[in-house]
């Protein structure tokens, strides 16, 4: 089994559960088992040790109240079926990640953020109540008021409190399908974060980085602002489309790449002419489909195909505020110069997370892509000694090499999260890959 | 989604086709009835249906063997929906089915007694009101008996045969009635096999075709799902039985 990031690949006995009233059973007749919902992590985190339970059969909604706008799943819910029924009736998930190919499961699991994490927090945050199946198959229902503790371990606890048997979440109101987009650039590091930050109001705000350019318009970037539009920024569309569905057009690559298809000089060529484009549009806004602004990657079926055979890395750090110019831009200046960095680099605000081992941490947070090649671990080895001494720390579900030692420093409720798993007797029966490589 | 007073019944509502189809009626603003055997499971994909659609969704329990129940149930189910549609069947084991008696029938009431009385039934009450649409889904199983499925394929040879004979007599009593071959559909039931990805459909697939033949813009009596059926059938069906008999298909 792999995930997303076809690195690295682990033997792994897998079981189907079909129906939610075998969950209970499944889940408490062996030990060493992780559930999976749709495999997009990126590294090792939706491996089990021994079993890989997957749960996207258990893909049944609940119930809707239209009061709260608060809706209830089953774990393995896709957040595209979610968008499907919701967005021509009015509602938006509250926060969603770079690809709606996730299951409800799998978001809390990872506690996601998306463009709005500045304002809105992770999916976590507006997670109500869940109905976890824990180690000895009980069904425990957790929330803030209820098992409170169990409940903040499972958000972003990578699976390793309990399955999800059902989540209930509030939705948010839009009155259109669409989003105003302006675009900000900026000609290098320090004025990219001073922008970001002047666009935490904004309700999505994400900056793509040309993370090969080096020197004087080292950090170069793109901010994407967005806002829901209203129906007076569409109306000069057809009513039809005020709530247009998902972009149906799929391409998917049909063969891997050879491994060298990305280059230093093809991605720095892309690099120049994407950043040119987008500053040459930048001065209007633009209206954008849902589903380019929020999932654009989603429109390539199977892109990490891209990266050839051996897969690929992606690293996401988080760093604070306090020393992120000096921090991001040694770390920047060490990707431009391997020149191993993809197109794929993504720079954002975050403020806290809610769980016990939840990503977010107030700062900016830097993503991108690595070929899998000998000479790049070593490289964020090194990046990652950069991250640690600022204070901050590595994604999990995108994790797939981190040394248990920059883990341990980046995340200080481990302490508090295995004692929710000592005490739930999550500790013998729950273990992933990801769980076992960093003695969690 | 806006109610558009039409109701479906859609007998078989836990299998994937049937809850895939049942999905694209209430999409399209249709009330629906759906029937299964376990009243908790069919009441999970009613609540996933009102859900996702808001529309108007009714579970009803019942055993596609239990036909001395039929009409008791026909009964209960009011008003009369307009389109009714039976996705039921269970492969079962071919070996199985050689060695037990008791399997094979189970195979062949599952696949054909039960389906075939159902919409027999509701055939003539659609044709007593002049209006209604059936849809039993038959298999290409059933166009050619073959070795390794032949108990399944004899039954849905067994429901084709009905369905024609159901169609053929209704054709002047404004009754249409479809026989829909799937093909290989990738579902519970095909869990585990390999299947050819060129012959093989989603069960969403296969619900909206049933939906555009039924009650959208397209025609037809027999349909294949995919249309790469008809010609590979026409071959199946035409090789010489002396050849054919020697065939490991």
């Amino acid at each position: 089994m792999e995930g997303w990031g076809r690195y690295p690949r682990h033997e792994s006995e897998v079981l189907v559960c079909r129906l939610p009233e075998t969950l209970s059973g499944t889940v408490s007749s062996r030990a060493g088992l992780i559930a999976r919902g749709n495999g997009r992590s990126y590294g090792d985190a939706a491996i089990g040790e021994h079993l890989t339970l997957t749960c996207g059969a258990l893909s049944r909604m609940k119930s809707f109240d239209e009061m709260n706008a608060s809706l209830t799943v089953e774990g393995g819910v896709m957040l595209s079926d979610i968008l499907r029924s919701f967005i021509p009736r009015g509602y938006f998930p509250p926060v969603v990640p770079g690809t709606k190919f996730v299951t409800i499961g799998g978001m809390i699991a990872s506690d996601v953020h998306g463009k709005n994490h500045h304002r809105d927090g992770g999916f976590g945050e507006h997670v109500s109540e869940i109905k976890l199946v824990v180690a000895g198959g009980e069904i425990v229902t957790c929330s803030r008021a209820k098992n409170s503790e169990l409940f903040l371990a499972t958000l972003g606890g990578m699976g390793l409190t309990g399955v999800v048997a059902e989540a209930t979440f509030t939705l948010r109101p839009i009155t259109t399908g669409w989003i105003v987009q302006k675009t900000v650039v900026t000609e290098n590091l320090a004025d990219t974060l001073k922008a970001l930050k002047q666009t935490d109001d904004a309700t999505y705000s994400v900056a793509w980085i040309d993370c090969l350019s080096r020197g004087a318009s080292l950090g170069r970037s793109l901010i994407f602002v967005g806002e829901h539009a209203s129906p007076s920024d569409i109306a000069q569309m057809p009513k039809a489309a005020q709530f247009p569905p998902s972009k149906a057009a799929r391409l998917s690559l049909p063969v891997d790449l050879p491994g060298s298809a990305l280059n230093r000089a093809s991605v720095s060529a892309f690099n120049d002419l994407y950043y040119r484009l987008g500053a040459r549009k930048a001065a209007r806004a633009s209206l954008v489909h849902w589903d380019s602004y929020f999932f654009p990657l989603d429109g390539l079926l199977e892109w990490n195909r891209l990266y050839g055979k051996r897969g690929f890395l992606q690293h996401q750090c988080v760093v604070p505020d306090e020393n992120a110019l000096a921090v991001l831009s040694s770390m920047l200046d060490r990707f431009a110069r391997s020149g191993k960095a993809s197109f794929l680099a993504v720079l954002k605000r975050l403020r806290g997370g809610a769980g016990l081992l939840s990503f977010p941490a107030p700062g900016y947070t830097l993503a991108l892509d690595l070929p899998v090649a000998p000479d790049v671990f070593q490289l964020l080895d090194e990046i990652d000694k950069l991250v640690v001494a600022a204070g901050g720390r590595l994604y999990l579900a995108k994790d797939a090499r981190q040394s248990r030692h920059t883990f341990e420093a980046g995340y200080p409720r481990l302490q508090a999260f295995k004692e929710v798993r000592r005490t739930t007797g999550a500790d013998r029966h729950f273990s992933s890959q990801l769980g076992k490589r960093l003695g969690i | 989604m806006k109610a558009i007073g039409k109701a479906l019944l859609l007998i078989g509502a836990t299998s994937d086709i049937g809850r895939a189809t049942a999905l694209v009626y209430a999409e399209a603003g249709w009330d629906i009835h759906l029937v299964g055997r376990r009243r908790e499971l069919v009441q999970r994909e009613a609540d996933d249906i009102v859900t996702r659609t808001g529309a108007a969704v009714t579970a009803h329990e019942l055993d596609i063997l239990d036909i001395d129940r039929f009409e008791a149930f026909l009964s209960t189910v009011s008003p009369l929906p307009d389109t009714a549609v039976c996705v039921v069947g269970e492969l079962g084991e071919q070996a199985r089915a050689e060695r037990e008696l008791e399997h094979a029938a189970m195979v062949m009431r599952t696949n054909f007694e039960g389906p075939a009385l159902m919409l027999g039934l509701l055939a003539s009450r659609f044709a007593a009101r002049g209006s209604g649409t059936i849809v039993g889904i038959s298999s290409v199983a059933g166009d050619r008996g073959r070795g390794s499925n032949y108990v399944y394929g004899a039954a849905k040879a067994g429901l084709t045969a009905f369905l024609s004979g159901l169609r053929n007599r209704l054709s002047t009593a404004g009754v249409r009635v479809l026989t829909i071959k799937p093909g290989f559909v990738r579902t519970r039931m095909t869990d585990g096999m390999k299947l050819p990805p060129v012959l093989t459909a989603a069960p969403a697939e296969v619900a909206q075709r049933i939906f555009a033949v039924a009650d959208g813009s397209k025609g037809g009596d027999v349909v294949y799902v995919r249309r790469i059926w008809y010609p590979l059938m026409a071959i199946i069906r035409s090789i010489p039985e002396p050849i054919f008999k020697r065939l490991r298909l």
